[in-house]
């Protein structure tokens, strides 16, 4: 029990997949601009993160133990797919949802957390109940860290930024300083 | 479609480098710019893997541009920089095994690379072989050179080193944040912040470009020379 507290804790705030491990930069920059959008963005990657982990975990346990190598490309494969899956389902079952979701849901595919998580949970052998423990810590960590950073992004648009620091390069030194704050909790665990 | 004109040779290969830098104008590839430059022999690495990556899977897709069905187009290009990343997976495990490990998972993730994928869909898909690599080359140079500008300044100030060797004297005490996450942060809002200044300096009038710069020194409260100096003034 501790071990899986440990591997929640230390997804959700120590190793968090934004700011330590820079996973997930491009919804990180293009969609923390509102709050609400952050939000959602960031529970739908939940969502896929534990589809992913519990695929990437099937995978290799029942597939890939004979031949490793075949990891990236199946890994891609099965979670695009999953992805569409998942959005047929949704669209399905509530249409709502899926039309509060909109583009994100797809271009979830894309996100490099998604696909890293599936590897960081290879590399560590994660066992299932690990392996969705470390999911649903890595995805609150990114909904977390997207709404800090939607939060901080508001406040910016009323203040007056000098020209130079416009765009990317303002939210790239927000980030340094949030990253620093968060390597704060290294010591959580000693 | 097999032969639009378009730029020349020297212009494509050199675009990619510059004028369409993947990571420092179109923020693209972001992932392993700021995860694996820590140092400069981990920056090459990643960068030469990427390059190798880009140009394979460009020949690859411009050269079966005609075969493939426009709704699986993407899914083929994926799965085509997959085979590549693997084989150059094992290529870096076989040859350098220390750096292999100290890149870990962030090798397989050249695969979600947007810069990779990006290439595909808007260039290799629609030209010729020979135009395919060049304008491959011209990014993955860029990429390379990015990560370069990254990682030279975040090991020497974060480790006193240049490609491991001790540079900077036993007295120099390593500013240890460089070579951390933040460091990563710190270090790419520093170029974009010497981007923008690059931009507004060649997009303004000289009389204008006088007062602009004086209200950037005011914002900055330092000097912006050069890359390099930025990094030294952190």
């Amino acid at each position: 029990m501790t071990d899986l507290a440990f591997i929640f804790i230390s997804a959700l705030v120590i190793n968090n997949f934004v700011l330590a491990y820079f996973l997930g930069l491009c919804p990180f920059l293009g969609v923390s601009s509102r709050v609400d959008t952050a939000l959602r963005l960031g529970l739908a990657t939940t969502f896929v993160m534990l589809v992913a982990s519990t695929a990437a975990w099937a995978l290799n346990t029942f597939v890939l133990e004979e031949a490793p190598y075949l990891r990236v490309i199946s890994f891609i494969v099965v979670i695009a797919s999953m992805v569409q899956i998942v959005e047929l389902l949704i669209k399905k079952t509530s249409p709502a949802l899926f039309r509060e979701l909109g583009i994100y849901l797809p271009l979830i595919t894309t996100n490099c957390a998604i696909l890293g998580l599936a590897i960081f949970q290879t590399n560590r052998a994660y066992n299932f109940a690990q392996g969705f423990t470390f999911a649903v810590g890595a995805g609150l960590g990114f909904t977390m860290v997207m709404i800090l950073m939607a939060s901080i992004r508001v406040q910016t648009e009323l203040a007056r930024v000098p020209a130079l620091l416009k765009g990317p390069a303002l939210v790239f030194l927000l980030a340094a300083t949030l990253s620093m704050a968060f390597m704060g909790f290294a010591g959580l665990f000693s | 479609m097999t032969t639009a004109p378009g730029p020349a040779p020297q212009e494509l290969l050199l675009r990619g480098i510059w004028r369409e830098n993947p990571v420092l104008v179109t923020t693209l590839g972001l992932c392993p710019t700021l995860a694996v430059t820590n140092s400069i022999a981990n920056s090459l690495t990643m960068g030469i893997a990427t390059l190798c990556v880009l140009v394979c899977s460009s020949v690859l897709v411009s050269s079966a541009r005609k075969y493939v069905p426009n709704q699986v187009r993407i899914s083929t290009y994926i799965l085509i920089i997959a085979t590549f990343v693997t084989l150059a997976d094992m290529v870096l495990e076989a040859i350098v095994p220390v750096i292999h490990k100290a890149l870990g998972a962030f090798i397989a993730l050249i695969v979600v690379n947007c810069i990779i994928l990006g290439r595909q869909e808007a260039f290799a898909s629609k030209n010729t072989v020979g135009r395919s690599a060049l304008d491959a080359l011209g990014v993955g140079a860029g990429f390379t050179l990015t990560l370069l500008l990254m990682g030279a300044p975040r090991e020497l100030l974060g480790a006193g080193s240049l490609l491991g060797y001790n540079v900077m004297g036993p007295h120099f005490e390593p500013w240890v944040i460089m070579i951390l996450p933040p460091g990563g942060f710190l270090m790419i809002g520093l170029l974009l912040i010497g981007k923008n200044w690059w931009a507004l300096r060649t997009a303004q009038p000289k009389a204008e470009r006088i007062a602009a710069m004086a209200a950037a020194r005011a914002a900055a409260a330092r000097p912006a020379h050069a890359r390099t100096r930025e990094g030294a003034l952190v």
